[in-house]
């Protein structure tokens, strides 16, 4: 299992950080979400992989899941949200205010497909 | 407490003249005189007791975790150099006054002076290594400011810059130096480390030390190979140059080496290293002097060989050679500051200060001739007068010395031929200037100087002559106090007078003033000879290095910082992967000692399709929608999987925050291209794939060995103390908004801070809006579909119960401000779909800016509130109450804290989500309003 959740993991960190290789603003971002989750479950495994542990405190659970690392993944999550939203907005005035989407600000042309 | 009115009364001098204004000069003066004067008072009514042997001490804890002491002495030492300090600094003033034009902005120039004599008072009193430095970097930065006092000029822009750069640097070397030392001792309180020279002398450190606190007092004191910035700093006003060059700046070196000379002397490094380098130093300077053409650089490298040859004393390892150089530098500081005040009034009047131009001046300004031929005779070491007495401890002492071994009869004959080219500089000095025929070429007619302009020199030539005179009368008292401060035992016997019979140093003396005349009479056929070497420019060599170092640096930044994040990206992600591919190399094997777990059929199948999702996001990434799609099934899988190991909380988080996610990138890709085109070649694509599956395998390698070792948690503190001491039974919601709350504090700050942020991005953006799908189809015009408006509306009431239930129970069971906030988000941000932002405003007319702003507030007002009841921040209390209908409910400021989580999610994300839609409809080109 410990193997399985590793490998899971490994493979999401490589494809996200394939994505935020790239040159284009969108996949980047994308890349970034992926890496974070990929992040995200690390942390979360760094308190051990519990089954059926008890969510709550009482008197007749015999074991609890790490609480500690949920608390930091809890806000890690929140605050990713914040910095996808933040990257791709920013991705977007970018765009608006240079006319490309690529990372580097370069201006290349665009292939118009979303013309009308 | 004198003490530190010494040293803080010119400092606020420094601000005094700024009171005055630039046109009423007298009074600009006279603000500036005042509180030097009276610390030169103050000091005068110490000295009785110091020369008696006394050694007032002060000393206020400054930082006491670095060994930082606000301690000052006034031993005999310090007291010699203060005088010289307050009392040259004083003369310098009234010269000033007189010497500055209507252009120059006085009380800038006088603040600026203020401020270098503090520091430089600041350094002799010192009784701390670091506070000694400080001041020590202080005299580097106020001294620029003044040498590059007419900033308009090229020269002492690049003059100022020089002398910073070089003495800035020896400054750093000091620190390093002193911090050794300090290390070596255990304390950087200046009476231990001088007590402590057998400790320093043994300790393998003490060569390095050595080496930087020299290269230190090296710079400042312009020693060989550093003595180029000296000339450079003649830009200066002179006034400046009077000052800086024959008092202070320049003597904050060999003042280091006096201070340091109980601690650091004796040894044979201590002994080569710096008496060779002062006796190089002395003959080099020496030459120049007789070789250039402009007064003040002539003075300028007079210095620089004066200083060698108090640099060579100090380093003879000899009890009177110490003395010899203390009083060398009172007598040199005296004639040299002088003889500066000469060079500025004859520039002052003639309006050049080359030598070749001015000739026979004497006629012009007969007193300042006089004062002129005094103080340069002294310079030269003329008997009747103070520099010949030191000059001739200074001969004498070279006799004596081991240096060398049995090539110890250079350093006399050396010294000797020093002395001739200093008594040969200074008969050019006097006689090219003041006699020798007419003046040539002169843009004005030379007139006497005024008498206060000429006072200071007069005085200065009185001082010469009186020690000159009356050595044992005038000097000997201070010089002994001196001396037992600079060798912390009481100094050899001294026996100051004009003559001590025939002897060796007196034929050296006769010899050095003889034959100084008959080089200054074939002088010429040394300029023919020195025309042989190409003249170098130091500035320029200074300068091209200086560009060099610039060049290279800016080739650095253009190579690492190229502005491409991609290759941002690269470096980053290469260093990460070096650093943890070095750690896990270093353990054993990668299987921990914990068993693993067996995996069930179920969890296969949901690894299965999490590696398949996240490697179809990357591949398919150019068609951006279905990538897209796969990531949000990512997020779904890795929801699923914290609810399978048994974490709750964290999966309906990741659920919510998963939903929000995607809505707003299905958003943002409306905007952007749908498709991703094909610019990647060949070799970046493997070149990237090779770093990704390198980390991606790091990754994996670094938590298999992670999950396979027992770990040593501190969560049984919390599991242990959560109900007891935090109210509640649902723990990670008591480490949020409880033991860690002030972390949570921070987390939805900064997710407010997010959403104001984006707030501002969207502001005024106008995006181009395409009224139809890649393939050209037009969107369909039922914008907002029956079926979801209305499912969405009677959904509601129903999502805000829920967020209501989820917040209210999140203390004891899965729940609480962050799920419930993001429940809430998504409900409202259903109506936004299913109506259009229009239809949601009208109906949901607030701001979301406040209610993300006043939930951080609530937050952080709930931490405050604990100090009323005395406790710290963010303290919780709690109580259980019995509500009917509803049951047990527990009733803790932390919920209130919760309450402040749950608003600043609920704001931050619709700030978010509505204001990025209302760029959408807010100006769209739909086809329904076309046919309309």
């Amino acid at each position: 299992m410990e193997a399985l959740f590793a490998t899971t993991t490994g493979i999401l960190a490589a494809s996200g950080l394939y994505l935020a290789l790239r040159g284009r603003t969108f996949p980047v971002v994308v890349g970034l979400t992926l890496l974070s989750y990929a992040v995200n479950l690390f942390l979360f495994s760094t308190g051990g992989l519990t089954t059926d542990g008890a969510a709550v405190i009482s008197d007749d659970a015999s074991k609890y899941a790490d609480p500690l690392p949920q608390a930091l993944v809890l806000t890690a999550i929140v605050i990713g949200f914040a910095m996808t939203a933040f990257s791709v907005i920013l991705a977007m005035r970018v765009r608006g205010d240079v006319g490309s989407d690529h990372v580097n600000g370069n201006r290349v042309d665009e292939p118009r497909e979303d013309k009308s | 407490m004198s003490l530190l009115l010494i040293v803080l009364l010119p400092l606020l001098g420094s601000l005094l003249p700024s009171l005055s204004s630039n046109q009423r000069r007298h009074q600009c003066a006279l603000l500036t005189a005042a509180m030097p004067l009276i610390a030169l008072l103050v000091t005068l009514r110490e000295t009785p007791g110091v020369i008696a042997g006394e050694v007032p001490r002060l000393a206020f804890s400054w930082v006491p975790a670095l060994g930082l002491d606000l301690a000052l002495r006034l031993d005999g030492l310090s007291l010699l150099f203060v005088l010289l300090i307050l009392g040259i600094g004083l003369l310098i003033i009234l010269y000033a006054r007189h010497y500055l034009s209507e252009a120059d902005n006085m009380p800038r120039f006088y603040a600026y002076l203020m401020l270098f004599m503090t520091s430089m008072l600041g350094i002799v009193m010192a009784d701390n290594l670091i506070l000694l430095w400080m001041f020590w970097e202080l005299t580097s930065l106020s001294s620029f400011l003044l040498i590059g006092f007419w900033s308009h000029q090229s020269a002492a822009r690049k003059g100022a810059r020089m002398a910073l750069a070089v003495t800035g640097m020896g400054g750093l070397a000091l620190l390093a130096g002193l911090i050794l030392i300090g290390q070596i001792v255990g304390t950087f309180d200046m009476q231990t480390v001088l007590d402590s020279r057998d400790v320093i002398l043994a300790d393998p450190r003490y060569l390095p030390a050595l080496l930087l606190i020299l290269l230190g007092a090296f710079t400042k004191s312009a020693q060989f190979p550093f003595q180029f910035w000296l000339p450079q700093a003649m830009a200066a006003p002179t006034p400046v140059s009077a000052f800086l060059h024959s008092a202070t700046m320049v003597k904050a070196g060999v003042f280091l080496l006096a201070r340091l000379h109980p601690a650091l002397a004796g040894s044979q490094e201590w002994l080569y290293l710096v008496s060779l380098t002062g006796l190089v130093t002395m003959l080099y300077g020496a030459y120049f002097a007789l070789i250039k053409l402009d007064l003040k650089t002539i003075l300028a490298y007079s210095t620089v060989s004066h200083l060698g040859l108090i640099t060579m004393l100090f380093g003879l390892n000899s009890q009177m050679a110490v003395v010899a150089g203390l009083f060398h530098i009172l007598n040199h500081a005296t004639f040299k500051a002088a003889l500066f005040m000469t060079a500025g009034i004859v520039d002052h009047e003639c309006g050049t200060r080359d030598i070749r131009k001015l000739k026979g001046l004497w006629r012009y300004m007969p007193m300042t001739t006089a004062l002129a031929a005094i103080t340069a005779a002294s310079m030269a070491g003329f008997p009747l007068l103070n520099g010949f007495l030191s000059k001739e401890m200074m001969l004498a002492e070279t006799l004596e010395t081991p240096l060398l071994g049995g090539l110890a009869w250079l350093i006399p004959v050396l010294a000797t031929i020093g002395s001739i080219l200093a008594a040969a500089y200074s008969l050019r000095y006097v006689r090219n200037t003041f006699f020798d025929g007419k003046p040539r070429e002169l843009e004005k007619t030379p007139h006497e100087a005024s008498f206060p302009m000429r006072l200071p020199v007069l005085v200065l030539a009185i001082v010469c002559i009186i020690i000159g005179l009356f050595p044992a009368f005038s000097a000997t008292g201070i010089l002994t106090t001196a001396a037992d401060a600079a060798l912390t035992m009481p100094a050899p016997e001294l026996h100051l007078s004009i003559w001590h019979g025939f002897n060796l140093p007196l034929l050296m003396s006769a010899i050095a003033l003889i034959g100084g005349f008959m080089v200054y009479v074939l002088r010429q056929h040394l300029f023919t000879f020195h025309r042989q070497f190409p003249s170098r420019n130091s500035l320029a060599i200074f300068e091209g290095a200086v560009q060099r170092l610039v060049r290279f640096t800016q080739w650095g930044i253009d190579t690492l910082e190229n502005g491409s994040l991609q290759r941002y990206m690269l470096w980053v992600v290469i260093s990460a992967l070096a650093v943890s591919g070095m750690s896990l190399m270093g353990i054993e094997t990668l299987k921990g000692e914990l068993a693993v777990q067996k995996a069930d059929p179920l969890l296969i199948v949901g690894a299965a399709i999490t590696c398949f999702a996240g490697l179809a996001t990357a591949f398919l990434h150019r068609r951006r929608l279905i990538s897209l799609i796969m990531l949000s099934v990512v997020g779904l899988m890795a929801s699923l999987a914290f609810a399978r190991f048994s974490a709750p909380d964290l999966a309906l988080t990741q659920l919510a925050v998963e939903v929000v996610t995607v809505i707003l990138l299905m958003l943002a890709l409306f905007f952007l291209p749908q498709k991703t085109p094909k610019e990647s070649s060949a070799s970046r694509i493997v070149r990237d794939v090779l770093l990704a599956a390198g980390f991606g395998g790091v990754v994996a390698s670094l938590n298999y060995a992670l999950l396979t070792r027992p770990l040593n948690s501190i969560s049984d503190y919390f599991l242990e103390h959560s109900v007891s001491g935090g109210g509640g039974h649902n723990v990670v919601n008591v480490i949020l908004v409880d033991f860690r709350g002030f972390d949570t504090l921070g987390e939805i700050t900064v997710l407010c801070i997010a959403g104001i942020g984006i707030y501002k991005l969207l502001n005024r953006l106008r995006l181009f809006m395409p009224s139809s799908d890649s393939e050209g189809r037009p969107w369909s015009p039922d914008r907002y579909p029956m079926i979801l408006a209305s499912v969405s509306q009677s959904l509601l009431p129903m999502a805000l119960l829920v967020s209501v239930f989820i917040f209210l129970r999140g203390h004891n069971a899965p729940g609480g401000g962050f799920i419930a906030g993001l429940v809430t988000a998504v409900a409202l941000i259903l109506m936004y779909i299913a109506h259009g932002v229009e239809w949601a405003q009208q109906r949901l007319s607030f701001q979301y800016q406040p209610i993300a702003v006043s939930g951080v507030a609530i937050a952080t007002l709930t931490g405050v509130g604990s100090w009323a009841f005395g406790y710290p921040f963010l303290t919780s209390a709690f109580g259980h109450f019995h509500i009917p209908l509803i049951g047990d409910v527990e009733l803790a400021t932390a919920m209130l804290f919760d309450l402040g989580v749950y608003l600043t999610v609920v704001g931050a994300t619709l700030m978010i989500l509505a204001n990025l839609g209302k760029v959408t409809t807010s100006h769209r080109p739909s086809k329904q309003k076309e046919k309309a």
